[in-house]
């Protein structure tokens, strides 16, 4: 038998895009989620172009973590539909070929949204920056990364749960909370240029190590819990 | 419960509803741990003999958004079977058409319980685990469901299928367990429950 964990996990990732593209059920509604905050964000404070740069950070994270808690979510409740979770179980496949597949599906499809909505942020909030902008493309892969893999953890926790989408959140945020300072603090660093990011990333890229490897090594156990 | 079932032999398991019967296909099949006690496939722990196993259960286990090739392609790169023959045999040999490209979204209960067939069988297992597999499927289709069971059971694999439906199988199946509160309460070669 030929049970690779990357080939498996590379088809897993295109036949989550297949579904994706056929229903739109994830994009649509993270891209609806993070339009809501950019737009009433912006009429709520009318911000300077000053003011702008200092609350990016959080202001950008915070239409992304929540816009991820949502597709992350539903990425999991496709499989529990018509059961289909249990197929994958009953088969010999390794079971972190599914979760890295899942983290690689939901990292492109935020990503997707992050490119979506990048030119709206510099519209809305009239966003330069002031320090290295190319730090940011590194903050937002290692920021996108850290919330996906953390979080389709999480969601496959919660999967069997009666309040999945209110377990998922609780279970998820406490733990990103020092992922999300970084990001936050990051961002604001290279849009005000007031001081370095690269301490943030690189707690970002150790912090995205540590986490992808325990969740690796624990999802087989997770993927088979009563 | 102690239960032994013997390779190549065809087994109905029966019951009311809530017996058990679905709870005991699930712990062979390794979806579900055992309280207390051990399941052993051909001398092996259930994990390391599923690519042996076969499994249906009475939901069909599949992607409403692909079709039914997509389906099974993805399946088979489960258990690493990258050609499309086993695959179009099997949906041949459930009564359906390998290039039809219709989302199974849009297939009749009776056709996805036969694709839900063709994903348990595509890899030969040589035991196969089949939950309520006649449910919603018109007498045609059933009949070739069961003409299809006996062929596997000549050529030797084991089967375990739960059903209400015996007509079809009276004469085809070797054994017939009955299944009470959890417990084993008869095993018979006649269809008739004595106890």
């Amino acid at each position: 038998m030929n049970l690779s964990v990357t080939k498996l996990a590379a088809l897993n990732v295109r036949k989550d895009l297949r579904l994706e593209w056929r229903s739109r059920d994830v994009l649509n509604s993270m891209l609806f989620f993070a339009l809501l905050v950019v737009v009433i964000f912006s009429f709520a404070f009318a911000p300077t172009r000053e003011e702008s740069r200092r609350l990016s950070g959080g202001l950008i994270w915070t239409a992304f973590l929540f816009s991820t808690t949502m597709a992350l979510n539903q990425s999991w409740a496709r499989e529990l539909r018509n059961g289909v979770l249990d197929a994958y179980r009953v088969a010999p496949a390794p079971a972190e070929s599914l979760f890295l597949g899942k983290c690689l599906g939901n990292f492109l499809l935020v990503l997707i949204l992050e490119c979506l909505m990048a030119p709206l942020f510099v519209l809305f909030y009239n966003l330069t920056a002031v320090g290295a902008y190319w730090q940011l493309i590194v903050i937002c892969l290692l920021g996108t990364w850290a919330l996906v893999v953390n979080g389709t953890f999480f969601a496959a926790m919660s999967i069997r749960t009666r309040n999945r989408e209110l377990m998922l959140p609780l279970l998820l945020l406490p733990v990103s909370i020092p992922a999300v300072t970084a990001m936050v603090t990051a961002t604001s660093n290279v849009f005000t240029g007031d001081s370095s990011a690269l301490v943030q990333i690189k707690f970002l890229a150790v912090f995205c190590v540590v986490y992808t490897t325990i969740s690796v090594l624990l999802f087989d156990t997770v993927l088979n819990a009563e | 419960m102690n239960l032994d079932l013997q390779p190549g032999r065809f087994y109905v398991l029966r019951g009311e509803n809530g017996a058990g019967k679905s709870t005991l296909l699930r712990m062979i099949a390794g979806l579900s741990a055992p309280t207390s006690g051990s399941i052993l496939i051909f001398g092996r722990k259930t994990r390391e003999a599923r690519d042996r196993m076969g499994y249906m259960a009475h939901v069909p286990l599949l992607y409403d958004e692909l079709s039914g090739m997509e389906n099974l392609r993805f399946f088979a790169s489960l258990y690493g079977i990258e050609s499309d023959a086993p695959l179009a045999e099997a949906m041949r040999r459930v009564g359906l058409d390998p290039e039809l490209t219709r989302r199974i979204g849009q297939y009749s209960q009776g056709m996805r319980q036969r694709l839900s067939l063709a994903r348990a069988i595509f890899h030969k297992p040589q035991l196969l685990l089949l939950d309520e597999p006649f449910s919603n499927v018109d007498p045609d289709s059933a009949a070739q469901i069961a003409g299809l069971l006996g062929e596997m059971r000549t050529a030797g694999n084991t089967i375990l299928l739960v059903t209400h439906q015996l007509g079809l199988l009276a004469k085809m199946a070797d054994e017939f367990l009955y299944l009470s509160a959890g417990a084993m309460i008869e095993r018979s070669l006649t269809p008739q429950v004595t106890a």
